[in-house]
């Protein structure tokens, strides 16, 4: 995401770094099938394929949900320094 | 179908049918505005949805009657195969939220209601504008028809649909009652009678999908037993291929196939027409990533509901026609009246994608073909008017269609359709980011995809047709399986960059861009973004 030309600070910092890999991380994960496509251990009857893969909506909410409150954070900050 | 029509079912149906009848004729005076004469009031509901109703409307419009029907239905017959949606609906999420509330804060910027509308200003371009709306509208119109597909399962395992034997006109009298509703009230209320109904729906389907997701284990001795079954009937080999017929994890050469039909199908998700008209109906920016953060219980839904193609395999359900083995699993496993309810969740469920998409590929049709190419001076009653029509036009088409041709036509479309709509991605969120590519490069580049992505699909064979078997193919040079729409896609875009260098080198006019770098961060309430919303409806009913 770019910004107005006039903010003087780097477009890249470590927050933005970790919102990235909070967004990238389901893709890897998601991706990578030969990791997870294996039936055992198995929850409660459920082959690992399934209840691994579930868990990761979980887990990718759990990321995009940092993500949202580090780039809010991340603009507020912007615009703040902005006026100053 | 035990034979005979299941009275209390089709009681239960009928009731719910009845209930959102009338609350999608009811839905035109929700929220309403001054204006109700423009496009967009009609065609986005003012564009003044706030987190949840915006939730709801995405979540009614991406998990259709079809999903409700098909997911399960491609586990009950090749296993794990099937469950990539839940990782393609996990990938659609980190996408929605990178380039989404771009194409939200230049839309209201500039008052576009398609995404052709932004292809055009962004690169001043009415040919590549028209090549994204023809393949907007001609991907939607097999996904309404797949919607009706839908009922008609629902209503066939109640016994309503007649058999072969039974005159066609009263074979098809329920659906053709059905789909008289469904126009009579989008066409009067427009995006808010599937935004109100969309309620209803998810209600009735989280009812249904936690009631069967306890109730159906418990009956069939618990998920140990019910894999135990499915394990079985996927050990056993393929006598045509002397391969087992599925299995419970993919095999090593199935997983190319996997992960690129996740990765190619959450790619193409939010370039359907119909994605984007329930985005651009929210009232900020900042709606479309709060979203981003609860519309994963879909997901989660989804993939519990994946699971019942494995119940239904453990509860012995047979069916010629896969697409039938979730309701008939209903049938079998829940009292009469569940069923209905059961059934009434999937039926609504077809009805309110297929308002949603109707509008989205009108408001195409009367922005992007009508007002560019047939009449420039068109006014906003016009508009409105002329997109009323065209959705009436479209759902006609989809029901000739259903009424008409084979199901697996319309399944066959579909899949194309994917295919086609993946190849407005480069244009379309490539235009959200950068200027860079040429226009010509970006319609060669979608030329290419599509031609190849129709050719490949067409060399498809499978075990019941010669052509259009399904969506993966080997991939040209990688030798692995892959889904054909990926694969097209990465052709579409090595022919946009390496064009787009060849035209820059010889000064290839570019189109000029109406848009500024500040129209893409844009935010309600920033100058020039609120004047765009109707003032009734800004400030009303805030979450």
């Amino acid at each position: 995401m770019s910004d107005a030309p006039e903010v003087k600070r780097p477009v890249v910092t470590p927050v933005r770094v970790v919102i990235a890999l909070c967004l990238v991380a389901p893709f890897v994960a998601m991706l990578w099938v030969s990791s997870y496509a294996k039936v055992d251990p198995a929850f409660i009857g459920i082959p690992f394929f399934y209840w691994y893969q579930m868990l990761w909506v979980l887990i990718s909410t759990t990321l995009t949900m940092i993500a949202y409150k580090l780039w809010q954070r991340d603009q507020r900050a912007r615009k703040t320094g902005g006026k100053a | 179908m035990n034979g005979g029509v299941n009275g209390v079912a089709l009681g239960v149906f009928i009731f719910f049918f009845l209930a959102v009848t009338v609350l999608g004729f009811l839905a035109a005076r929700w929220r309403k505005a001054e204006n109700e004469q423009s496009l967009d009031e009609w065609g986005l509901g003012g564009r003044s949805f706030g987190t949840w109703v915006t939730w709801f409307l995405l979540g009614g419009d991406l998990y259709t009657a079809y999903t409700f029907v098909a997911v399960p239905a491609a586990i009950y017959a090749a296993g794990a195969s099937g469950f990539f949606a839940v990782p393609y609906t996990i990938l659609v999420y980190p996408l929605i939220f990178t380039f989404l509330p771009r194409l939200w804060s230049v839309s209201h910027k500039h008052g576009y209601v398609t995404t052709s509308d932004f292809v055009r200003g962004r690169f001043g371009s009415k040919g590549l504008s028209l090549a994204v709306a023809v393949t907007g509208i001609l991907a939607t119109m097999p996904y309404i028809a797949l919607q009706l597909v839908g009922i008609q399962a629902v209503l066939d395992v109640m016994g309503v649909g007649g058999d072969e034997s039974t005159n066609w006109f009263v074979k098809d009298l329920p659906l053709l009652i059905a789909f008289a509703v469904l126009a009579a009230y989008t066409y009067s209320s427009g995006l808010r009678a599937p935004a109100l109904i969309a309620f209803v729906k998810d209600g009735l389907i989280y009812l249904v999908i936690a009631v069967a997701i306890i109730y159906i284990p418990i009956k069939l001795g618990g998920f140990d037993a019910i894999f135990h079954a499915a394990n079985e009937k996927f050990s056993a080999t393929n006598p045509a291929t002397g391969k087992p017929v599925g299995g419970l994890a993919p095999a090593p050469a199935g997983q190319w196939t996997y992960a690129t039909l996740a990765l190619g199908s959450a790619l193409a998700l939010f370039m359907y027409p119909h994605s984007i008209t329930a985005t651009l109906s929210s009232r900020s920016r900042n709606v479309i990533r709060r979203n981003t953060t609860i519309l994963p219980l879909y997901s989660l839904m989804l993939g519990l509901l994946a699971l019942l193609g494995f119940m239904a395999i453990a509860a012995g359900i047979k069916v010629q026609n896969g697409q039938l083995a979730i309701p008939q699993l209903f049938e079998n496993m829940f009292p009469d009246w569940f069923t209905g309810v059961a059934f009434a969740a999937i039926g609504i469920g077809a009805l309110v994608p297929a308002a949603i998409m109707s509008i989205a590929a009108a408001n195409l049709f009367t922005r992007n073909i009508y007002k560019d190419f047939i009449k420039p001076d068109a006014t906003p009653e016009q508009e409105t008017k002329v997109s009323k029509l065209v959705s009436l036009l479209v759902k006609v088409g989809a029901l000739a269609f259903v009424l008409t041709m084979d199901k697996t036509v319309a399944i066959n479309f579909q899949l194309l359709g994917g295919i086609w709509i993946l190849q407005t991605f480069p244009a379309l969120v490539g235009g959200l980011f950068t200027r860079w590519f040429h226009r010509w490069a970006l319609l060669a580049g979608w030329a290419v995809g599509m031609v190849y992505g129709t050719f490949a699909a067409y060399g498809v064979a499978s075990p019941t047709q010669k052509h259009f078997g399904g969506s993966a193919k080997e991939i040209p040079g990688i030798g692995e399986i892959g889904y054909i729409g990926l694969t097209a896609f990465v052709l579409n875009v090595a022919v946009t960059v390496v064009l787009t260098f060849a035209l820059k080198a010889f000064k290839a006019p570019e189109g000029v861009d109406e848009t500024s770098p500040g129209d893409y961060t844009a935010d309600a309430g920033d100058p020039g973004v609120l004047t765009e919303l109707p003032e009734a409806t800004a400030g009303a009913g805030g979450h």
